[in-house]
């Protein structure tokens, strides 16, 4: 498979993956909450497709195209949302709290902040080459320890990519009600380097990726990149306040899919959707069909 | 003899010594300062690449330890004041204790975060709190206070090296001086050392007093004052106590029953005295109590207890003498009991 075509079936495998949860939702399918990455998928896919093994990814509430480009699998992560022992944390984390390998996320904006330089400084310090991916929305931005982090990163050299996903919305607030000055200034108040990008392109945001991680595994220190994105979907389920028209135009000049998409040939690109729909279809499928944890044994392995 | 300060010291050291993956960060860590109250004295000079001192940010040394426990190093993190502990106390809720279980038990936060509580230095009301009490009963939290009656240094070295938990290690300020009692220094007692489940606990009496007739339960600091207490109770009122003193204040036993050594002594007492520096409701005490009540049912005959004022803890020496407990509050207590 080429590149292209690679990295067209990530995009595509987030895009279906989101569009069967929101799908599925309404139909009690699910339990509790998510966050769907429609939109966003560009970000994941060009950024995480630089990992090396060993390398470490912090994300947010808003985990499932990050999970999913970093190659987790698909039926985990359903099984996860519906509460199914095969879940990617059998079931106890739902679908904001995942922990597989290196990729570990939580729920609480800003929260993973210092925990990621921590890891970062811990990786370093064994002589591991691993460098750590934490992202962030502008949302999370507002919150204090992020700004203790991005000084104590830059002060103590922690090998983190930090990548800003700004979608300019948290929840329902534009970013211009919650954020004075700016997001590259940000770091730069810290002497972070940061790069900044307005594309949905998932080929320019691989190569700027493709950059920053250069330079994280040649010089000490952080670094950022700063993504301007746009989310299509609701910030949760049903919920979204923005004006349908507005998002008609995000989708129709936006989107990660039909800008990459182009590149490929229709057949190919139609093959590789077909392909992705059905593996969709089957781990929704198989996740459905898991049983559910045991939760006697979880009562009374707390204390 | 050496003090709770120089066995800290000394058990933080050992750590250091006996495995490379321990480091320490805090403000104000660099010697010849070594940290506001010494403890952790001359490690960065012993150590210098694995002390790091650190910015004023409370919640980001805590979340950075986390991350370093979380990929397998074993950090301890020194916060100045327990008073602090607030501003630790999402990453301390919602990650480190949320690690291990949420993740469906992939991985492990062994941090320890250590820092000194406790008033009676004059600190006024944001330096001088007990604040523990917040965080007993989160789960996956252990939580432990060192005493006199046993090797503090050690109960710190073990908590980092052997404990796999993330640990809230409460040293209580006016401790730190007091000496390590050996066994000249508590020649008067017959004591009885006790595990629960990690950490010690000690049981007390007079050597040759009669059955006791109340079980006095403490620790930290507290469980100096109550050990003047049982002798006072003894000699001058012929009230004879036992005193139970754990040094871990959480977990408790699975299923609500009680610490082995505290259900043991209530057996033949049949009455609690619980005894604690935080604030008198919905505290330590509070559970010791609801768990002997649990327990014994009608042959728990008396059940009380002396705890802080529920106020600010004031600065002016006689204010905070009357917010805190007393060595008279427990005897009198006592006195109303037997
Ligand atoms: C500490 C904290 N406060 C509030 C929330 C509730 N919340 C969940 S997502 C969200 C908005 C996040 O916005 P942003 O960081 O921009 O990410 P996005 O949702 O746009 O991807 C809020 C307020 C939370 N999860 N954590
Ligand atoms: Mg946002």
């Amino acid at each position: 498979m080429s590149d292209d075509a690679a990295l067209y079936t990530q995009l595509a495998t987030i895009r279906r993956f989101e569009e069967t949860v929101l799908d599925a939702f309404p139909k009690g399918a699910f339990y509790g909450t998510t966050h769907t990455y429609i939109g966003q998928e560009a970000n994941a896919a060009g950024v995480l497709a630089h990992l090396h093994d060993g390398d470490l990814v912090f994300s947010n509430h808003r985990c499932h195209g990050h999970f999913l480009a970093y190659g987790g699998d698909a039926r985990a992560l359903f099984a996860e949302l519906m509460g199914k022992a095969t879940g990617v944390c059998g079931g106890i984390g739902g679908s904001q709290h995942l922990h597989w390998k290196n990729f570990y996320s939580n729920g609480v904006l800003g929260s993973t902040a210092p925990i990621a330089v921590g890891a970062a400084l811990a990786e370093k310090r064994k002589g591991s080459q691993a460098v750590t991916v934490l992202f962030l929305g502008d949302g999370a931005m507002g919150e204090g320890v992020v700004y203790e982090s991005l000084n104590i990163a830059s002060l103590w050299g922690a090998p983190v990519l930090f990548v800003v996903e700004n979608n300019h919305i948290a929840q329902t607030t534009p970013t211009e009600l919650a954020m004075a000055g700016s997001l590259a200034g940000r770091f730069a108040a810290f002497n972070i380097p940061a790069v900044e990008l307005d594309s949905s392109d998932a080929r320019e945001i691989y190569a700027a990726a493709g950059q920053e991680f250069a330079q994280l595994r040649s010089t000490p220190g952080p670094r950022a990149l700063i993504l301007h994105t746009a989310r299509f979907g609701p910030h949760s389920k049903g919920d979204d306040t923005r004006d349908p028209a507005f998002i008609e135009e995000l989708r129709a000049t936006r989107d990660p899919l039909t800008i990459h998409g182009a590149r490929l040939e229709e057949s190919e690109r139609t093959a590789i959707e077909a392909e992705v729909d059905s593996a969709i279809a089957a781990a929704y499928a198989q996740a459905e069909a898991d049983p559910l944890p045991e939760h006697a044994a979880y009562v009374k392995a707390g204390y | 003899m050496t003090s709770v300060l120089e066995s800290l010291n000394q058990g933080l050291h050992a750590a250091f010594a006996q495995d490379a993956r321990v480091y320490l960060i805090g403000e104000d860590l660099l010697d010849p300062y070594g940290g506001a109250f010494k403890v952790s004295r001359n490690l960065s000079t012993q150590y210098p690449d694995r002390v790091w001192t650190s910015p004023v940010s409370e919640a980001a040394i805590a979340g950075v330890g986390a991350g370093m426990a979380l990929r397998g190093l074993r950090p301890v993190v020194e916060l100045m004041f327990g008073d602090f502990s607030t501003l630790v106390a999402d990453q301390l809720i919602n990650s480190i204790t949320k690690f291990p279980a949420m993740y469906n038990g992939a991985a492990q936060v062994p941090v320890v975060i250590r820092t000194p509580m406790g008033g009676r230095r004059g600190y006024g009301p944001t330096h001088s709190q007990t604040l523990e009490k917040l965080y007993l009963g989160v789960p996956g939290l252990r939580v432990l206070a060192p005493n006199t009656l046993s090797d503090p240094g050690d109960l710190l070295r073990r908590a980092i090296l052997e404990q796999n938990d993330p640990v809230l290690f409460v040293e209580n300020k006016v401790l730190y001086p007091k000496q390590v009692l050996d066994n000249a220094a508590l020649a008067d007692f017959e004591i009885q050392a006790s595990t629960q489940d990690f950490a010690p606990t000690h049981t007390l009496r007079l050597k040759g007093a009669p059955r006791p007739a109340l079980t006095l339960t403490a620790y930290g600091y507290m469980a100096e004052l109550a050990r003047e207490a049982l002798t006072r109770l003894a000699f001058e009122h012929e009230i004879f106590c036992e005193l139970v003193v754990p040094t871990q204040l959480a977990p408790l036993p699975a299923g609500g029953g009680l610490q082995p050594a505290l259900q043991a002594s209530l057996q033949h007492s049949g009455r609690l005295l619980t005894i604690e520096e935080g604030t008198y409701s919905l505290g330590w005490g509070a559970e010791q109590l609801a768990r002997a009540a649990q327990h014994f049912g009608g042959r728990l005959q008396a059940a009380r207890r002396v705890a802080a004022a529920e106020a600010p803890i004031p600065a002016a020496r006689n204010l905070e003498d009357a917010a805190l407990p007393t060595l008279e509050d427990i005897i009198s207590a006592a006195r109303e009991m037997v």
